[in-house]
């Protein structure tokens, strides 16, 4: 079962900005919404976001009820040097989903 | 009485034929939407319908039921062996004689080839299944062909659709037909088309079927729904996908 | 037997649905999601408890909103700053506020020279027409702001299936 998408360039030239576009699948349960018969849904939410470039963290972000579901999050990091890229969510209950892509730099 | 009955009937269909909206101005709802809510369409990893079709993926190769098949063991290759398939879909059905959707042909056959039991109508799986299956279809023209079998089917999916239902007390060709493009609360009316079913819809934060659009449209109208998988939603998806002949199909669609 | 509708009954029957529309929905209890409004001193409060109280000047940071949504459940917004983004001169972090949401922060970002551009978009869920504030921090400890207006509306047919 797939639960992450990741969009980045598999190569680049050193230097080069280049554009990381994520989106996670998570219902993201506000806690503000109620059942038919007003029972309150607790709050159930990805709280964070970071993405590492070979392990040093290069973006985060904190995550809050307004995010519409499948949280879609995208910024640029710089090309410096091959390897990997890793995207790490977490969130309430516990939830901790991890993503990784490789990157060729010339 | 009857002859005057005949006569009605045919007089409210020419009425209702001159009431719909010319081929050539048939538009997709894609048109009406944003550029953002576009660009979530376009690109399919921004579009987080992928996850279903990423599920549907995986379930087409699960072995399932008493028979211990998974869809790939007969289908093969669904990217070859269903292109084209939910473009014809509702279709006639030889072994049980009646029209089905896709999510019931899905069923049908998990019933009697997979020996496994029906899945949930809106449930993940069957809207997973449903939107890979679809998505083989992308691009394709709507190719639906009402013949004897099916035109009675086609007749009533007709009548329901200019038929005034509910509190409010409206046909869906009174918004679709005759209203389409302009604004109601804000929000453009479209001709409502069904080209990209299973759809992420930005109001359900979610994908749901055609049918499930269909209920939500009565109870808006304060009618009581039909229930999904009866024979008054078939027709009527029939009937929409009929008036949609030749659209491409937009499958996985993302719709406000 | 099918009767000709003429416009003027097509509107009045669309008035009462857009009424019935105005009334709160309770089936999925979005009634008492939509009454839950933050104000404009909300926001505000978030704002200083971001900055520390410190001065924000208007300006350098472009908030991108739709002028009017599709649907208030998903609104993609990006935000640009404008930085060299380099190791003497970069964005630290960023917070959207909404005036209006239940909670007035949506989302913080932490940046760095490593991004190399001050760019980042995502897809937020608006309760009502608002105007969306963004605040950037940048490495000199300076704080700057730039805001969007938009109008969310709600979808004209209410469903409870």
């Amino acid at each position: 079962m797939s639960n992450a998408l990741i969009t980045v360039p598999k190569t680049a030239k050193r230097g080069e900005i280049i554009e990381i576009r994520t989106l996670v699948s998570h219902n993201m349960e506000t806690g503000y919404r109620r059942t038919e018969r007003g029972v309150p849904i607790p709050r159930d939410i990805v709280r964070s976001f970071s993405c590492t470039y070979n392990g040093v963290e290069i973006f985060s972000a904190e995550l809050y009820p307004a995010i519409s579901a499948n949280p879609f999050l995208s910024f640029s990091t710089v090309a410096t040097e091959s390897g990997t890229l890793g995207f790490h969510w977490k969130g309430d209950n516990g939830f901790a989903v991890s993503s990784s892509a490789q990157i060729t730099v010339t | 009485m009857r002859r005057l009955l005949a006569g009605a009937a045919l007089a409210a269909s020419l009425i209702a034929a001159a009431q719909e909206i010319p081929p050539s101005e048939r538009r997709s709802s894609y048109e009406l939407m944003g550029r953002e809510t576009k660009a979530m369409q376009d690109d399919d990893t921004s579009n987080p319908a992928t996850f279903w079709v990423l599920d549907g993926e995986s379930a087409w190769k699960r072995k399932a039921g008493a028979a211990g098949k998974a869809c790939v063991d007969c289908h093969g290759d669904a990217q070859s062996t269903m292109k084209g398939v939910a473009a014809r879909y509702p279709a006639h059905d030889a072994k049980s004689g009646r029209l089905l959707n896709l999510e019931q042909r899905i069923n049908a056959c998990r019933v009697d080839n997979q020996q496994a039991k029906p899945l949930v109508f809106e449930s993940r799986e069957l809207l997973a299944l449903t939107a890979y299956i679809a998505k083989q279809s992308r691009g394709l023209p709507i190719d639906i062909r009402p013949d004897a079998k099916t035109q009675p089917n086609l007749d009533a999916g007709r009548s329901l659709y200019n038929r005034k239902i509910g509190q409010i007390d409206l046909s869906c060709a009174q918004c679709h037909d005759q209203n389409a493009g302009r604004h109601l609360a804000g929000n453009p009316i479209p001709q409502a088309h069904p080209t990209g079913y299973p759809i992420y819809r930005l109001e359900w934060q979610g994908v749901g079927s055609l049918q499930r659009r269909l209920r939500n449209c009565m109870s808006g109208l304060r009618a009581e729904a039909y229930d999904y998988g009866s024979q008054e939603l078939v027709d009527l998806e029939y009937y929409l996908m009929w008036r949609a002949r030749g659209m491409k199909v937009e499958t996985p669609a993302v719709r406000p | 037997m099918t009767r000709k509708r003429n416009r003027r009954e097509f509107l009045a029957a669309a008035a009462g649905l857009a009424a019935v529309a105005g009334l709160p929905a309770t089936a999925r209890g979005q009634a008492t999601a939509n009454l839950l409004r933050g104000t404009e001193k909300d926001m505000l409060a978030a704002i200083a408890r971001y900055t520390g109280a410190k001065a924000v000047t208007k300006g350098r940071v472009k908030l991108e909103v739709p002028p009017l949504v599709d649907n208030g459940n998903t609104v993609a917004i990006a935000v640009t700053v404008e930085s060299p983004m380099t190791e003497a001169d970069h964005v630290r972090s960023i917070q959207i506020f909404s005036e209006r949401n239940p909670e007035p922060v949506i989302l913080g970002f932490k940046l760095g020279p490593r991004a190399g551009r001050a760019h980042v978009a995502t897809r937020v869920r608006l309760a009502d027409t608002q105007t969306l504030v963004a605040v950037a921090e940048m490495s000199d400890g300076t704080y700057w702001s730039g805001s969007a207006p938009t109008v969310v509306t709600i979808a004209s047919c209410l469903e409870d299936l």
